[in-house]
């Protein structure tokens, strides 16, 4: 966690560096450049990472290579497992359905689904850019001991648990909730809105499930700007919106970038807030892809799903990654590190 | 900030501030807390419709404690948490270790396996996993939601146990070797002991993602192994009552207590 202030960076940088040549100091990027370090004494070897590796090995790639091999399968007699026979019909059903009369027709249902989960992480994020870079930006404005603080108030949502956070808008959105109590309190509505179970209240879960996601990364590039840009900005005669539309958001749009991937993907895979709070009518990928391995019983076209939502995935980081490293002029915005 | 640099116009404030800025920033922190607290208030209620406040009580508590199917969760929860903690504290001391003296194909590796269960989504990594242990004819239960566990907990055990690493100034080993430390005697005698607010740190977050994850464990709970979160989830489906508050109001508790100690220990560093 980062309250540190501004002009105390360059002296801790250079004192850091002096004292540990060998470690990497600054990111993960500058370990990349790096060939194989000399040994000093004590530092240990690489084979203390091996078991690590191999454990992930097997419990990261191996089920994500079962996944895509699954995906080329026949659908078992009873529904769990796989029949072991090439097959691409799990990537048909993805547009075709399959009629009675054997033929194939063209059915939108699931890219309609799919769609609907593009949608529904993209207003997530636009959300999550619109809140974050406020706070983000008033976070970083504050005093060096009130910035330590309130990166820790905006990072314990984030250590609770997902399926609690996601409850409480059950409880919140409902028709007898503390929402729809005060508007009917106040003489509002009459009768109570029907929040609970709508597109709307799938969007409100995701926005606060993945929303310190968004405030972090920008903090992270907010609390390294200097405000003296801003402040000459003013002399020079620019108002307060050109200052923030000319001078800030710029310089903390790397952090918009890191935020926008860290909400967009979760937000994509995202299980909890539609089954919770979309009720069954707004099911996103994740959930299709569940009731695959549950009540539906058709694990290929479960698999194929998922390779699917890995593909879209790892195409957006690509993506990402692009355009990332054209606007990042500073340091990388490591943003995971950022949470601790 | 001396009077001329006064920002040209303005009340007064900050050059620094800008308008609605503030404002917009306590509605997003009571957005972030708000729900939580109504959580916690319901489970007070003595009403059985959760939303519906009739009077303050503590039964619900004692209700959901008393509740043998809650305790089997607790008692699952708590098993597979800890072992995770631990096997994964122990993985990511050895990588963080490892990752120094890596090559960069190899560091490229261990960091693309090490940061995939952050970035795929869960639900591919939990269907995924499933199919590994059905495939394996891997029986479900708490075994298996523990092996799961450890993968996912690793990157955040690394996170404060890589940072202490990279702290340790590498002329205390060099002065240790000149002194005739062998290799292993530096590790138990200078790594670990300076690793060990990191260590410690590692091991409270690696326990709460554990304790509080829902999505891997429901997929791979099988008959017996039932954790807490998917207990709490069945609840959510089938009947709420203010229980399932107070189930929500101590994990969440446990949580943030637990996340407060290990930002104590990260913090005291800096």
């Amino acid at each position: 966690m980062d309250g540190r202030g501004i002009d105390s960076r360059g002296m801790d940088g250079r004192e850091v560096n002096r004292r540990h040549p060998a470690g990497s100091e600054s990111d993960s990027e500058s370990d990349w450049s790096r060939r194989v370090r000399p040994a000093t004494p004590g530092q240990g070897t690489w084979l203390a990472g091996l078991p690590g590796i191999l454990f992930l090995g097997l419990l990261v790639l191996a089920p994500l290579v079962i996944i895509v091999i699954y995906s080329f399968l026949s659908r078992a007699k009873f529904g769990v497992g796989v029949k072991w026979t090439f097959d691409i019909t799990p990537y048909l059903d993805l547009l075709y359905s399959e009629s009675l009369a054997g033929g194939r027709a063209f059915d939108p249902t699931y890219l309609q689904i799919i769609l609907n989960s593009f949608w529904f992480s993209l207003i997530t994020t636009v959300v999550c850019i619109v809140l974050s870079v406020p706070i983000a930006v008033w976070m970083a404005t504050r005093p060096a001991a009130w910035r330590t603080a309130l990166v820790f108030i905006v990072t314990i949502p984030f250590w609770t648990s997902l399926l609690i956070r996601t409850y409480a808008f059950v409880i919140i959105l409902n028709d007898n909730g503390p929402i729809n109590g005060s508007l009917q309190f106040l003489g509002i509505i009459g009768s109570p809105i029907g929040m609970l179970y709508t597109p709307f209240a799938t969007v409100v879960g995701l926005v606060y499930s993945f929303l310190p996601f968004m405030i972090l990364p920008i903090y992270a590039s907010a609390e390294r700007f200097d405000f003296r840009l801003a402040e000459a900005a003013y002399d020079l005669g620019a108002n307060r919106w050109t200052v923030l539309r000319r001078i800030v958001v710029p310089a903390i749009r790397p952090g918009i970038f890191a935020g926008s991937l860290l909400v967009f993907i979760p937000a994509l895979g995202s299980f909890l807030a539609p089954e919770l709070l979309g009720g069954g009518k707004t099911s996103m990928i994740a959930n299709v892809i569940a009731a695959q391995f549950g009540a539906s019983r058709n694990w290929p076209f479960g698999a194929a799903l998922s390779v699917l939502l890995l593909v879209i995935s790892m195409l957006i980081l690509v993506a990402f990654a692009v355009v990332a490293r054209r606007a990042r002029r500073q340091q990388g915005v490591n943003a995971w590190e950022s949470l601790l | 900030m001396s009077k001329a640099t006064r920002p040209p116009r303005g009340t007064g404030t900050s050059l620094r501030d800008f308008p609605t800025f503030t404002a917009v920033s306590v509605a997003v922190l009571a957005f972030l807390y708000l729900p939580l607290l109504f959580v916690v208030g319901y489970s007070f209620n003595s009403n059985r419709v959760v939303t519906v406040w009739k009077g303050f009580t503590f039964d619900w508590y004692a209700d959901v404690l008393g509740n043998d199917d809650i305790q089997r969760a607790v008692t699952n929860s708590l098993r597979v948490a800890v072992v995770a903690t631990v096997v994964s504290v122990l993985l990511a001391v050895g990588l963080a270790i490892g990752l120094i003296r890596m090559a960069r194909a190899g560091r490229l590796l261990a960091w693309g396996l090490i940061g995939a269960p952050l970035i795929l989504p869960e639900i591919v990594l939990a269907i995924g996993t499933l199919a590994l242990f059905v495939q394996l004819r891997m029986p479900l239960g708490v075994p298996a939601i523990t092996l799961a566990h450890i993968a996912f907990c690793i990157p955040f055990a690394l996170l404060p146990i890589r940072a202490r690493l990279r702290g340790i100034d590498l002329a205390i080993y060099e002065a240790a070797a000149d002194l005739g430390a062998s290799e292993w005697v530096i590790f138990r005698r200078i790594t670990v002991p300076l690793l060990a607010p990191g260590i410690v740190a590692g091991a409270l977050l690696a326990f709460i993602i554990s304790l509080d994850d829902f999505l891997v464990s429901y997929f791979l709970a099988g008959p017996g192994g039932t954790t807490l979160p998917v207990y709490i989830f069945g609840m959510i489906r089938n009947s709420i009552t203010p229980g399932v508050n107070a189930l929500s109001t101590m994990l969440l508790g446990v949580s943030i207590v637990i996340v407060t100690f290990a930002y104590l220990l990260t913090r005291r560093k800096r």
